[in-house]
């Protein structure tokens, strides 16, 4: 027994080295962990600047955690050499954590006023072509905060036409986002225009160039949102603006229009579904699933039991009414998205948790569309629970039945 | 047109026959008779290469035409050679003597470029068509004056405080000629002319020149001196920076550029270590062929004696303690000369390592005293505070836990600042290393932004916070007895954990257990492990408190005590030795 403990005390090497010891549970190799991280950087020893950078790192975050202001200064001070990194893929992740940690830092710092902070973005804009669009948004964002419209409105039409950088599905998402917020920034000129224009009399000499002016920006604005608005997405404060907008110069159709075609994200769609839920036509059948699809697309009610309940009734509903085409088309726009938003694993752990009712109806949901193999449902599947286990054991029944992956399905 | 002669050109002028040769602006040699220019020009194209002395008047003759991008020609060898005259420069300041700087160091490094084949040789190591001939030297008569024409004198002020006896030995050299071809080849990947070339070298038998290893020369030269800073002093003062190391190139004349491949080879992003450092210097002693060190005498700092009181004085322990470390180290020899001393070339364990060793004595004598246990060390200090409550006139008792409590403090506190000094260190240099030309004004942008950034959030830290430099020092805890807020044991006394019997004095604790008991017999570098959470808790903090103090890691330390004991108990070992030998022979 001696002799197979000797053997047990694994390679040893310069590095650190702790022995293994067979401990009542089992073997245990702490070096061996030490080996598998020195794979990762070539078998090489892990530098000291690495070991300070991330310690520096660490405090940033804990005096940022305290409120310690001054204290966060000082360690990014020290921080700001990762720009110079040796390891370039450390070095290309530099200036986001580096714009992230000190935005954060000079938004609170009692010292820090709105130029410190316009000095710092634009620096950090600059370095690489990456962080340029997402750095210019939370600018904008934070001239905003500080009333600062004009600057706010400089800073979008600027980003706006950035062109450099790769074209990824992010960079989209965020010309989006500014053109959006653009858009809004220019309804709110208008508005106030139009409100100084309201103070005018029609005769006075300087209403027509004021009214001129309106026209204009709401030209500019509308140009703006009504691209944006064909793009999935809940853009319910844009709309709002839009149509009102669209409304005061009496174009009540281009309003209907808009209208119609956007379902908005709101709890009183609920409503509206159970009022189309109980007509008589077939339309408003259709409808009322686009409804529901609708309302579970906003952030805000992912956790609404009501809505799931609604849609994991309807949806069986649907499907045995026949009317899979129905399911297939909202399904479509979402079956890139949904899964992750909703239905991911961290969910439904998380749900399971919180409340097993909601993860119930989510569940049936999940299985309808997305088959018994899922994840989320999988996972319930699994749990055990005396109340709802066989409520649990009847959502495995229907979803075998009519889920719309389900290849049995006569179709 | 100059009037100096050119002494090397001995041809007869073809107009007047005279031998009496200047030169041209443009290198030509020019007859000082006739002044009839040839075509002949000098082959001595770098002027630098020749000491300050002459550089006056070659300059003028021979105006090499200096490319400020390339700025000047340069070895790596040379660069060594700068960062080891900066180490021994700052050495000097901290107090040690100039013979290590212009004797002691200097004579190592040549003697190692002798050995390396770089220098002061026949035939140098410089391949890619470069081979200059060089005076044969001989080491016991080298001085300054004799440095071969590789070592560019301007780069790196004179070894010597003297150094102008050297113009008598000028116009014996031979000038030698630089393919320039292979120039331009090699200034694309490095600053220096060799540094592609350096970094690829594989020579067997050769110790190759790493910046760590300047410290292993450093160290060398203090161990033949016998000054009073150990290796962990001095890793310690690196790591404060008070002796360059890291960005030691920024000194560099501004002339000799770097970047390539000379990054991998002089910008170095970790500290040293203690082990890597020790290892170094054995290596290079061994491969200078040293002769054995001078003897590490009973008086000398160095000796375990004298550092088991410095160190006993800077972790607070009482200075009765010292007597039990001086009997220690009779015990297992760790006193005698023959044990201290470094000899390279003797094939015994070479144990330069004074500190670890003196360290681990302490640790021994507090485990005979206290026994660490986690038990019998608290049954003392309640003893101890017994009595010091009911004789507060007397000399107190050492209290093991009053000793834990504020040490722990002290530690802490300690240590914390020393991780967010490390956190905040700055280690990239005003003078940013880069690969090549195309990305020299990439490096410099970057630094500029740096630069920036750094100066907008100096302004939201309050200045008074930063605090000054801190001057180098060999304590780095300190007690004083008038301190009233922390109490200094030193002057307690260890009459509460020994007892008499007859004459001497025996500890009151009459148990001991070995830090290991088996020791390694595979190939490997060491000799045990440690895993912690085998050991008692007092006994972890000790190693924590030790290691940190040196800055080693634990796991050497342990080492380090489980030699002492096993040269202690040296009979209990070989019993149990005897046991398993006799084992193993009943299994076959």
């Amino acid at each position: 027994m001696s002799d197979f403990s000797e053997e047990l005390k694994g390679p040893v090497t310069d590095d650190e080295v702790e022995t293994s010891v067979l401990t009542g549970a089992g073997m245990h190799f702490p070096w061996l962990q030490t080996y598998v991280e020195t794979v990762a950087i070539g078998g090489k020893r892990k530098k000291d600047f690495a070991q300070t950078t991330s310690a520096c790192l660490s405090f940033v975050q804990e005096a940022l955690l305290k409120h310690q202001w001054q204290q966060a200064a000082e360690y990014m001070y020290s921080y700001f050499q990762t720009l110079e990194d040796s390891d370039s893929y450390k070095r290309q992740a530099a200036p986001e954590i580096i714009w992230k940690l000190g935005s954060e830092i000079l938004f609170y710092h009692p010292k820090s006023n709105v130029e410190t902070f316009s000095t710092f973005a634009d620096r950090m804009k600059n370095i690489g072509v990456m962080n340029y669009l997402k750095i210019s948004l939370q600018h904008a964002l934070y001239l905003l905060h500080h009333g600062m419209l004009k600057d706010a409105k400089r800073n979008l039409s600027e980003a706006e036409t950035w062109r450099h950088g790769e074209n990824t599905s992010s960079r989209g998402i965020l010309i989006n986002l500014i053109q959006a917020y653009k858009g809004l920034l220019q309804y709110y000129t208008w508005s106030k225009k139009k409100m100084e224009l309201s103070k005018l009399d029609k005769d006075d000499y300087a209403y027509n160039a004021v009214a001129q002016d309106v026209f204009n920006h709401s030209w500019k604005t509308s140009a703006n949102i009504s691209a944006l608005i064909k793009i999935p997405g809940v853009w319910d404060p844009f709309v709002k603006s839009y149509v009102e907008m669209l409304e005061f110069y009496g174009d009540r159709d281009g309003a209907q229009e808009i209208l119609y075609q956007i379902v908005p994200s709101h709890k009183l769609m609920l409503e509206f579904h159970t009022l189309l839920r109980k007509s008589e036509k077939e339309e408003h059948h259709k409808l009322g699933l686009e409804v529901l699809f609708g309302v579970l697309d906003f952030a805000g009610c992912t956790k609404n039991i009501t809505a799931w309940k609604y849609l994991a009734k309807y949806l069986k509903k649907t499907l045995m009414g026949n009317h899979l085409a129905w399911v297939q088309d909202e399904w479509n726009s979402r079956k890139n998205w949904w899964p992750n938003f909703h239905f991911s694993y961290f969910w439904a752990k998380s749900d399971w948790k919180e409340d097993t009712a909601l993860a119930c109806e989510k569940a049936f949901v999940a299985g309808l569309l997305l088959g018994k193999g899922c994840r989320y449902f999988r996972y319930i599947l699994k749990q055990d629970h005396q109340i709802l286990g066989k409520k649990i054991k009847r959502m495995k029944r229907s979803v075998k039945k009519y889920s719309i992956v389900n290849p049995r399905l006569s179709y | 047109m100059d009037l100096e002669e050119a002494e090397e050109f001995k041809e007869r002028c073809s107009q007047c026959a005279a031998v009496s040769w200047g030169l041209t602006d443009e290198g030509k040699y020019y007859c000082t008779s006739c002044h009839n220019v040839t075509e002949r020009s000098q082959e001595v194209i770098n002027t630098d290469l020749i000491p300050n002395t002459q550089i006056k008047a070659l300059n003028r003759g021979l105006k090499k035409k200096n490319n400020s991008e390339k700025g000047w020609d340069w070895y790596v060898c040379e660069g060594f050679q700068n960062i080891l005259c900066q180490q021994a420069e700052a050495l000097k300041n901290l107090g040690i003597g100039p013979e290590l700087k212009n004797d002691v160091l200097h004579n190592f490094w040549k003697r190692y470029l002798q050995k390396s084949k770089q220098a002061y040789c026949k035939n140098p190591v410089y391949t890619t068509g470069r081979k200059p001939t060089v005076l044969e030297d001989n080491l016991s008569h080298s001085d300054w004056a004799s440095e071969p024409e590789l070592l560019s004198d301007v780069s790196c002020p004179p070894f010597l405080e003297s150094g102008a006896e050297s113009q008598s030995d000028i116009h014996t050299r031979k000038p030698f000629p630089i393919s320039k071809a292979s120039q331009s080849e090699t200034s694309v990947c490095s600053g220096s002319l060799d540094g592609v070339e350096y970094s690829q070298r594989k020579e067997k038998g050769i110790v190759k020149m790493t910046v760590p290893q300047t410290l292993a020369f450093c160290y060398l030269s203090l161990l033949w001196q016998r000054e009073a800073i150990t290796l962990s002093d001095l890793l310690r003062f690196v790591e404060e920076d008070h002796i360059p190391y890291i960005n030691a190139f920024q000194h560099f004349p501004e002339q000799m550029k770097l970047y390539g491949r000379d990054r991998g080879i002089f910008g170095i992003e970790s500290w040293p270590d203690y082990e890597d450092i020790y290892k170094k210097t054995i290596e290079v002693g061994t491969f200078l062929d040293l002769p054995r060190f001078p003897d590490i005498t009973e008086d000398c700092y160095l000796h375990p004696n004298i550092l088991c009181m410095k160190y006993l004085m800077e972790v607070n322990l009482p200075d009765e303690m010292h007597n039990l470390t001086c009997h220690v180290v009779k015990m297992t020899g760790m006193g005698e000369v023959d044990f201290l001393t470094f000899d390279p070339i003797a094939k015994m364990a070479k144990t330069v390592k004074y500190d670890v060793q003196a360290v681990a004595i302490i640790v021994v004598v507090l485990k005979l005293l206290f026994l660490l246990d986690d038990n019998l060390e608290w049954s003392l200090s309640n003893l101890a505070e017994k009595h010091n409550e009911k004789n507060k006139k007397d000399k107190p008792w050492f209290d093991f836990r009053k000793w834990y409590q504020i040490m722990k403090k002290a530690f802490d506190e300690k240590k914390q600042k020393w991780e967010e000094a490390r956190a905040k260190y700055l280690w990239k240099s005003e003078k940013p290393l880069y690969y090549s030309f195309v990305d020299k004004p990439v490096a410099y942008k970057k630094r500029e932004m740096v630069v920036n950034l750094q100066k907008q959030f100096s302004t939201l830290v309050d200045s008074t916070a930063t605090a000054g430099k801190k001057s180098p020092s060999s304590f780095q805890f300190n007690w004083t007895e008038e301190d009233t807020d922390r109490t200094c044991f030193h002057g307690h006394s260890l009459q509460g954990v020994l007892k008499e019997k007859g004459q001497s004095l025996l500890t009151k604790n009459s148990l001991y257990w070995l830090s290991t008991q088996k020791f390694c017999r595979c190939y490997c570098t060491h000799v045990t492990t440690y895993e912690e959470s085998n050991y008692s808790l007092s006994y972890q903090f000790i190693l924590n408190l030790f290691s940190f103090l040196l800055r080693i890691k634990t796991s050497l330390l342990h080492e380090e005590v489980s030699l002492v004991e096993k040269k202690l108990f040296e009979k209990k070992y070989s019993v149990t030795k005897k046991k398993s030998r006799s084992k193993k022979a009943r299994r076959h």
